[in-house]
């Protein structure tokens, strides 16, 4: 089960720009020409690679990450125990959500019974419960939500390797 | 809901997808909204410094730039002593992600979750022992979660 994605070529500049622009990306009039002058590039070259690497997957997205607990909302880690027979019932069920931001399959060497794991984002704190409760009745199974009590740290740290 | 926050989550429904990839992408977003652009830069950037915006910029496919193994280790720490070590394993330059979570007795006794990212899962367990080794006695059980599949990975989606 272990996820074999081809891994798309970076060229060198490519690597700059995503080594570089996972934060900072300016707020003025001209941000892409601002960040393509900093990285060497021009502006337009800029945009045509920040669209060919979403178009080929290597970046999700490109924007501003919202903490939408400052907004009032939530954002709540939730694990269910699914079984193989049932899964892809189940993972179509669960993904159909929109407020299912990621889900992950995940298996341990202890053999967790927790299987799925996805991440609920809400706009008010009472939409996790609903959510829990919608997917608990779409799926027939429970869902353990997992609230982060406390954040010890939070940000980018990954540099692009071998990617090529 | 005053007229600001309402401005902002307009902005929040416009950018969740993404920001528009054209030269003057806040003077497009000003268009959409029927607002002026030097207001939606104004907005944006208060929300930054707020902390609504956590950051501005891409969110690549961990995947994609060779980070192929995506392990979610789980701790069981001494509640009294978990913030002193959450904060010491947070510091630890290859983890991404450290929480204080609640357990799940009896099936999960686990309060401490570190993300660590590697090229290998033998990368992950290296790391993975590097925080064993700094709990030390602390560490009553533990176990690693690997991600074997992306179901979805579409970020926050609130309705228009």
């Amino acid at each position: 089960m272990r996820e074999r994605a081809a891994v798309p070529e970076l060229d060198a500049v490519d690597r700059r720009i995503v080594d570089a622009l996972q934060g900072g990306f300016p707020i003025c009039e001209r941000p892409y020409a601002a960040a393509a002058d900093s990285l060497g590039i021009a502006e337009d070259e800029l945009l045509a690679r920040l669209q060919a690497m979403l178009d080929r997957k290597v970046l999700t997205r490109f924007g501003p990450m919202f903490q939408i607990e400052r907004m009032g909302g939530a954002f709540v880690l939730a694990a269910l125990a699914v079984p193989d027979a049932d899964w892809e019932r189940v993972n179509a069920a669960v993904n159909a959500f929109p407020e299912v931001a990621h889900n992950y399959r995940r298996e341990s060497d202890l053999n967790t019974p927790f299987n799925m794991w996805f991440v609920l984002a809400t706009e008010t704190k009472d939409g996790i419960a609903e959510a829990v409760r919608k997917i608990e009745a779409a799926t027939g199974l429970t869902v353990h939500p997992f609230p982060k009590l406390k954040e010890y740290f939070v940000e980018m740290k990954l540099a692009v390797r071998n990617a090529a | 809901m005053s007229a600001n926050d309402d401005l902002d989550r307009r902005l929040i429904v416009a950018t969740q997808a993404g920001l528009p990839l054209v030269p003057r992408p806040y003077h497009a977003l000003a268009e959409e909204l029927g607002v002026g652009a030097d207001e939606v830069m104004v907005r944006l950037a208060a929300m930054l410094e707020r902390g609504t915006i956590r950051r501005i910029g891409a969110v690549p496919n961990h995947y994609a730039i060779g980070y192929t193994a995506n392990g979610m280790s789980v701790w069981d720490v001494p509640d009294e002593r978990i913030d002193e070590l959450g904060a010491r394993i947070g510091a630890l330059d290859f983890v991404t992600h450290a929480y204080h979570r609640p357990r799940a007795l009896p099936d999960w006794p686990y309060n401490l979750f570190a993300m660590v990212h590697g090229s290998s899962r033998e990368e992950v367990l290296t790391k993975v022992g590097q925080i064993r080794e700094l709990l030390g006695a602390d560490c009553r059980a533990s176990d690693v979660l690997f991600s074997t599949k992306i179901l979805k990975k579409t970020g926050l989606r609130i309705a228009g």
